[in-house]
């Protein structure tokens, strides 16, 4: 077994991969090499070593795929959408062989009757570890009368489902905190999952769409290790939404050069500058775009790498809320060391420069010191004035 | 021998005369525990004065002023020593404070664990540093050859180089640290912010055209004293608008939460007024600018003092006069007779 | 009032190119080395200024101590001419020209510091005279002094060319000099006060005062005494010559009470101000403030009028403590005291100091040079050179000069 230059185990080292080679079919078409790289790169986004993406290749292959019921509720069905285009892996690889997902209003096989009996079916089997994802906030004005799928308010499906769920994931802002449809002013009362399921642990995944990988990520760690990744006061992911746009993006340093562009298409547009006069939220916004882009767009594919400013999707108060060109609130995480301080040291003493100034005042002292000796040789002054004075 | 009792009465009344001419008034000045005892009058502010409000707790620190004076004034960046490991190439303006290649520059105070913007406790907050325009300033009061000069209508305090003679007085004397030299230059300039009159085509400062907030306002000082104090007025935490670039221009303004202001407008009184004026949530003396400082200019006491003991010129004349009597008389007693 | 006709000077003599004459050209070279680079590489290649401290060692030493130190001329002057006491008579030409050279050598270093030197003749343009200045007023009547001071210094030029004509004509006008010789200084001095007025907050309120002007010309006229009294004795020892100990005795009198005024001044005004408690501030401002006020007390003790008579030793003592106290309290008020704000420190550099050392070395070379040629000195007996030169070679002491 090699081991890499930081101890971890080279990804290449399939001691502990089993028969991942038989598990052909399941690799939708990757080779197992892309697939570990696949692995290996979830891992990363995670913010673990590559040796887990080993680890997280044998959790995905183990043939136990978790059950994940999707809930669609005042949605746009963009989070699917944005599901749907993922292509590292192919949407049909998730659903068929990493997770079993076993009820999702877009994706069923089946329709009506048929697709409510399926998922009850499901819940009734993994009850007490199926994943519920919600997307989409929940109408609780006039009792959810808003959402209504199968009879059934979506509120109430939520709160049946929630009581037997292992984890509970909100996709996407408005399930994660209300997004569009709780704009003001809010005529469905549409509300956030967690502030339903208040006695629950809901991880949000905020984003407008929220990147399938981060999505992805979060279930497989789930999955791979039986618990939910760390999360942070407002119970996201901290390894999607541990930053601000601002610290990582790609503009940063004209902003830190104080390089403008002021309108759309001008000279510093055109140059790539900082679009933050332009609106740009990514000062108050926590989300992984400028690492990972945009749902899967391909590398520097995200609003700000395109010229826009980002939206601030992920942050409540911020996206659909604050207006597009208003300026962000700057969120300081690290204190402001770069800058001069009020007080900065300047100027000061070479050695050689005072130990001349010692020198020639010692000197000067030690003279007049041998001078006064001498002169006390000279003996009394005399008595009388020199002639012609008074 | 010693000084007999009527010449030492003598020599102290000469000298008391001397001294009299250069300091009698201001020892009687300060006797009567009167600061201003020789001060002349404060000056006014022209009515069209224009000046910046600075507003400390709209900065988000992106220097983008810092960079656009030096790009209108056609400045290098500034990359001291301790920068130079990491910006050699000059990438970034990492001027530390204003120089002969800085005209203005954003600072930090920091304390403690500097979570919270706009704290004096364990919070941080920026500074801008640029000429503040003083209505009755050091700078042209020290100026030997008048290359110090003050609009008489927009009150702007301008530097001509091709009079200065490089003595740095100015340097020296402003309390607020503006003028600056180019020391490492041969044939080095003052350099000072004017406000951009000095650049063709900048209707307004450029720091306060590109400034994103409006942290940075261009206006009449009148004005900008309004708005400083409308400011002053919010409640924290309450929205409001903010207006960007000049005062009554027409861009869209700025809407953000009002910061919990400190209830002062910097440069209103202190050291005579200054044009340019500035609001924030930490003390000024804590952003290096000096608060612990009279009402009036140092200028009005200086000239104060000069003008009362050269006033036409009488008393140098009457001293002239009566030091050439007495050499007269007496220098005939020392001439050597083989002179005569 | 007594006849001085008995007073006739003389050029001294004696060998120019004297070991000593070689050192003080070497240092002269050295200083003229750092001033290449200045000029033509800046003043940052050479000296510490920085914007936070304009002004180095260059103004506060060379300019504002070397004119005080210059301020013999005046002094003596002052004593002559005005208070009439002619027995002061034979200091008055030694006097005047370590003034000369103690002013011309300042306006020269203010030409060496001066950033755009090229303009410098925009101060005597009065259309640019910007009046309400300090610096100008100052610097207008310094140069006016050192024209005036080289009139009066002419007369010794005359007697060396032997144009007795010409030197009976100025002879009949030169009162108007000495007087102007006496107003300017006691403008320009008490001015070197008044321009730090203006720095307000920015110097400490140990120095900050509107009595800087008063101050700083009392400062000056005792300093301008001792050097007359620090010049006599060294040219006393270095050149052998009988010590006019009866007249510097005289002289300390003066100093004494000229000194209590000062103090009574100082520190009056400092407690009435009620800044006194800043000297007790542990800090480089209070340890230099009570270096500058002890050296003032320990000289005014050393002078303190006494029955019997002060021994040249505690004379040439006192008056150097009272010149390193003047030197002292001026480096204070321009340097030390000086507060730019935090974070700003100077310390002069190896180019600064020695451009400093090598102007003050030119001066002492310049006065070698003139005593020697021309008639500064007042003639005294030669047997009196005689008998000491005797006594020195059987003391085995050094040769002429290196006692300077």
């Amino acid at each position: 077994m090699r081991t890499g230059p930081h101890g971890t185990r080279d990804v290449d080292d399939v001691d502990r991969i089993g028969d991942l080679d038989s598990y052909r079919g399941a690799l939708g078409g990757l080779t197992r090499r892309d697939f570990l790289k696949y692995c290996t790169g979830i891992a990363a986004t995670l913010g673990l070593a590559p040796e887990f993406g080993v680890r997280i290749a044998n959790a995905a292959t183990s043939g136990q795929r978790p059950s994940v019921i999707w809930i669609s509720a005042q949605e746009c069905t963009g989070c699917t959408e944005g599901l749907l285009r993922s292509y590292h892996p192919t949407l049909e690889t998730l659903i068929l062989d990493q997770i079993s997902l076993d009820y999702h209003e877009t994706l069923c096989a089946g329709a009506g009757h048929q697709a409510e009996a399926f998922r009850e079916q499901a819940v009734e089997e993994n009850w007490g570890s199926f994943l519920l994802v919600v997307d989409g906030a929940i109408p609780t004005k006039d009792d959810g009368i808003y959402c209504q799928i199968a009879g059934k308010t979506v509120l109430e499906t939520v709160l049946r489902l929630a009581e037997g769920a292992g984890a509970i994931l909100a996709m996407g802002s408005c399930a994660a905190w209300g997004g569009i449809p709780s704009s003001d002013p809010n005529p469905t009362g549409a509300t956030a999952v967690h502030e339903i399921l208040t006695d629950k642990t809901v991880v949000n995944i905020p984003g407008c769409p929220p990147n399938p990988y981060n999505f992805l990520s979060t279930v497989l760690h789930f999955v791979t290790f039986g618990a939910l990744p760390a999360l942070d006061s407002k119970n996201r992911p901290r390894f999607a939404y541990g930053r601000l746009i601002h610290e990582n993006c790609e503009r940063r340093p004209h902003f830190d050069a104080g390089r403008f562009a002021r309108e759309f298409g001008d000279e510093g547009h055109r140059q790539g500058w900082c679009l933050y006069y332009l609106g740009c939220k990514g000062p108050e916004t926590w989300a992984n775009c400028p690492a990972i882009g945009f749902n899967d767009g391909g590398e520097g594919s995200w609003p700000v790498g395109t010229g826009h400013p980002c939206f601030g999707c992920t942050e409540q108060g911020v996206g659909f809320t604050k207006s597009i060109h208003s300026l962000a609130k700057l969120e300081t995480v690290t204190p402001p060391t770069a800058f001069p301080r009020v007080e900065e040291e300047q100027g000061g003493a070479g050695t050689a420069a005072v130990a001349l100034a010692s020198g020639i005042v010692g000197a000067a002292v030690g003279a007049g010191a041998v001078l006064a000796t001498r002169l006390g040789k000279h003996g009394p002054t005399p008595e009388q004035p020199p002639e012609g004075s008074s | 021998m010693q000084l007999n009792r009527r010449a030492f009465l003598k020599f102290a009344a000469v000298d008391g005369a001397v001294g009299a001419a250069a300091g009698g008034t201001a020892l009687a000045a300060a006797e009567t525990a009167s600061a201003q005892g020789l001060q002349r009058d404060a000056r006014a502010m022209p009515d069209d004065a224009v000046g910046l409000l600075y507003d400390s707790t709209l900065c988000i620190g992106c220097r983008a002023c810092q960079a656009a004076c030096k790009q209108v004034n056609g400045m290098p960046v500034d990359i001291p020593e301790v920068y130079e490991d990491w910006n050699a190439d000059g990438t970034w303006d990492t001027a530390v404070d204003l120089s002969g290649d800085t005209l203005t520059v954003i600072q930090v105070y920091q304390h403690g664990t500097m979570a919270v913007k706009d704290r004096a406790e364990d919070g941080y907050a920026f500074v801008k540093r640029q000429c503040m325009h003083c209505t009755d300033a050091s700078c042209i009061s020290v100026c030997p050859v008048s290359a110090m000069t003050k609009d008489p209508v927009s009150g702007v305090v301008s530097h001509h180089p091709d009079r200065c003679i490089g003595c740095r007085y100015c340097v020296l004397a402003c309390p607020f640290g503006v003028p600056r030299y180019e020391y490492d230059d041969p044939f080095g300039q003052i350099q000072k912010c004017q406000l951009c009159t000095n650049v063709e085509g900048q209707d307004i400062p450029a720091c306060a055209d590109v400034c994103p907030t409006g942290a940075t306002l261009y206006g009449r000082t009148k004005d900008l004293q309004d708005e400083a104090e409308r400011r002053l007025g919010m409640t924290a935490g309450e929205k409001h608008w903010f207006p960007r670039g000049a005062l009554g221009d027409d861009r869209a303004p700025h809407e953000a939460p009002a910061a919990q202001y400190l209830n002062d407008v910097y440069g209103e009184e202190i050291l005579g007024g200054t044009q340019c004026r500035m609001v924030s949530g930490v003390p000024f003396e804590s952003l290096g600018y000096p608060e612990d400082v009279p009402d009036y200019s140092y200028a009005s006491i200086t000239e104060g003092i000069q003008h009362t003991l050269y006033k036409y010129f009488i008393a140098p004349a009457v001293l002239l006069a009566g030091l050439v009597y007495f050499a007269y008389k007496n220098a005939r007693g020392h001439r050597p007779e083989e002179w005569d | 009032m007594a006849k001085q006709s008995d007073q006739v000077h003389a050029p001294l003599g004696g060998p120019i190119f004297t070991p000593m004459f070689f050192g003080l050209g070497l240092l002269v070279l050295v200083a003229g080395f750092f001033l290449f680079n200045r000029f033509f590489f800046g003043l940052a290649s050479v000296t510490n200024l920085s914007d936070g401290y304009p002004w180095g060692i260059w103004i506060a030493i060379d300019l504002v101590v070397g004119t005080a130190l210059g301020c013999a001329g005046y002094a003596i002057a002052l004593l002559v001419y005005i208070l009439n006491r002619g027995e002061y008579h034979p200091l008055v030409r030694p006097a005047l020209l370590a003034s000369l050279f103690g002013y011309a050598l300042g306006g020269a270093a203010v030409m060496i510091d001066l950033g755009r030197y090229w303009q410098g003749y925009n101060m005597f343009l009065p259309w640019l005279s910007q009046y309400n200045s300090v610096m100008l007023e100052t610097a207008l009547c310094i140069a006016a002094y050192i024209t005036v001071l080289m009139i009066e210094f002419s007369p010794v030029f005359l007697e060396r060319l032997g144009m007795k004509n010409v030197r009976r004509k100025l002879d009949r006008v030169l009162f108007i000099f000495i007087g102007l010789g006496i107003l300017l200084p006691t403008m320009h001095q008490s001015s070197m006060g008044t321009i730090l007025v203006i720095l307000g907050h920015q110097l400490s309120a140990l120095w900050q005062t509107q009595l800087l002007p008063l101050l700083f010309l009392s400062s000056a006229l005792f300093m301008g005494f001792a050097i007359v009294v620090f010049e006599a004795v060294l040219s006393s020892v270095g050149f052998r010559r009988p010590m006019e100990a009866y007249i510097l005795n005289k002289l300390s009198t003066v100093m004494a009470w000229l000194l209590l005024g000062y103090l009574v001044l100082r520190l009056g005004d400092l407690i009435f101000r009620g800044d006194i408690v800043l000297a007790f501030d542990l800090g480089v401002d209070a340890v230099m403030f009570w270096i500058e006020t002890v050296l003032h007390v320990i000289a005014l003790v050393l002078l303190w009028p006494r029955k019997e008579r002060a021994s040249p030793q505690r004379m040439f003592v006192a008056a150097s403590t009272m010149l390193a106290a003047g030197t002292v309290y001026r480096i204070n008020c321009y340097l030390i005291g000086y507060h730019p704000g935090d974070g700003w420190s100077y310390f002069p550099t190896v180019g600064e100091i020695m451009v400093t050392v090598g102007i003050f070395s030119l001066e002492v070379m310049l006065y070698l040079i003139f005593v020697k040629k021309l008639p500064v000195l007042h003639t005294v007996e030669r047997a009196y050179i005689e008998e000491h030169a005797a006594e020195a070679r059987d003391q085995g002491s050094a040769p002429v000069g290196h006692a300077t």
